[in-house]
């Protein structure tokens, strides 16, 4: 992980979109790790890693991964305490 | 607007290039057509996929560069600025032609995105190809008819770096919108400073904390991050700040 290789949550809006209906860049995310608290779009998001990991931007600390395989998807949300979607 | 509220789930189809225009030596506007486009918020982004022969694919993500509105239909444009020696970009500034197929997933991004009802002043902040999603901003302020005051301050390294000259002269008529750029390797005549946004550019040229406004700054992963540090340091509400990193790369600024 250099300084500045990562780009944010927006950039999983994509991947995501074929997995939610509502674009969860937007929902604010809290982290299992360390509280931290903000809109998903604001973490840190690898993308060469093997598929897409967010990382918290207070503790480093896994939120989301994406791993693709030919047949199927993996969604690993270990990191996240809860997303909060606004109800609309 | 309202069709982009309608919830589905997104997968890849093909839109055909319609257009390609030549904004600076290393930068092109791909004007696309796409079927049933749904409509796009001002700010939001689509992947684009290319395929090679042997399968191998590749995928990136590319800010919308136009503003829409029911007369726009479903034609949007990009504004892709090569990365030397990249995998996506060279392709898509040198060798796509009006009459491809061109794979996207899109529009996506729900954070990154300006609203012509939101509240206050917005400023606009970008580096290099990091001033395309505002370029959508700063177009549908202007089709809205928003008297809400708006300001650039974009940074390019020379004055043959400026993507949308011409664009960004008629948006600087109006008298709600303000376009300062900052140059941080060469000039033109009669502009002395030459060097990156800090915090005396900031202090300067941007809303200041009182205002109210909403700051949006897009560029290359660096530059983001120095500018959202400047700003929070000069007494910006992070809350307020909102930002799209294009990566290590994004093109010169
Ligand atoms: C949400 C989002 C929106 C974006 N919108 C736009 C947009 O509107 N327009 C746009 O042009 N781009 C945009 N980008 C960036 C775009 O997605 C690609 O990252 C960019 O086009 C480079 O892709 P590539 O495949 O050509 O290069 P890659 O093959 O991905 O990268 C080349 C690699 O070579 C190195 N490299 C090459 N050249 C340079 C250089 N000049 N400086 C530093 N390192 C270098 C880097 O390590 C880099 O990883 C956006 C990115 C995101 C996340
Ligand atoms: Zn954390």
């Amino acid at each position: 992980m250099s300084e500045t290789n990562y780009l944010d949550g927006n950039a999983a809006a994509g991947s995501l979109s074929e997995l939610f209906a509502v674009d969860l860049t937007a929902a604010v995310a809290r982290c299992n790790g360390c509280g931290h608290t903000a809109v998903f779009a604001e973490s840190r998001l690898y993308v060469d890693a093997p598929g897409m990991v967010a990382r918290c931007p207070g503790c480093e600390s896994v939120l989301l991964r994406v791993v693709k395989t030919p047949n199927d998807t993996y969604l690993d949300l270990r990191g996240l305490t809860y997303l909060r979607v606004p109800s609309s | 607007m309202e069709r982009t509220a309608i919830r589905r789930r997104l997968t890849w189809q093909v839109a055909t290039v319609t257009d390609v225009r030549r904004e600076t030596g290393t930068a092109r506007t791909i004007v696309l057509e796409v079927p049933d486009w749904p409509g796009h918020l001002a700010g939001q982004h689509l992947d684009v996929r290319l395929t090679a022969d042997d399968g191998y694919r590749a995928s990136r993500s590319y800010s919308i560069a136009s503003a829409w509105s029911d007369s726009q239909g479903s034609t949007i444009e990009l504004t892709v600025e090569q990365v030397p020696d990249g995998e996506v970009s060279p392709y898509l500034v040198d060798v796509l032609k009006v009459g491809d197929p061109l794979e996207i997933r899109g529009p996506v991004g729900g954070w990154f995105v300006w609203k012509p009802e939101q509240d206050g002043p917005v400023q606009l902040i970008g580096g290099g190809s990091g001033v395309v999603p505002l370029r959508a901003m700063l177009r549908a302020h202007a089709h809205t008819g928003s008297t809400t005051p708006f300001r650039l301050l974009y940074s390019v390294r020379r004055p043959e770096s400026v993507i949308y000259v011409s664009d960004l002269k008629e948006l600087a008529s109006s008298d709600d919108v303000d376009v300062r750029l900052v140059y941080t390797r060469e000039a033109p005549a009669g502009e002395p400073r030459v060097g990156r946004i800090d915090a005396d550019v900031i202090s300067k040229y941007a809303f200041t904390p009182q205002d109210g406004a909403t700051t949006y700054v897009c560029g290359p992963t660096p530059f983001v991050e120095t500018v959202a540090d400047l700003l929070v340091a000069a007494g910006h509400d992070p809350a307020r700040v909102r930002t799209e990193r294009f990566g290590p790369t994004g093109g010169p600024r």
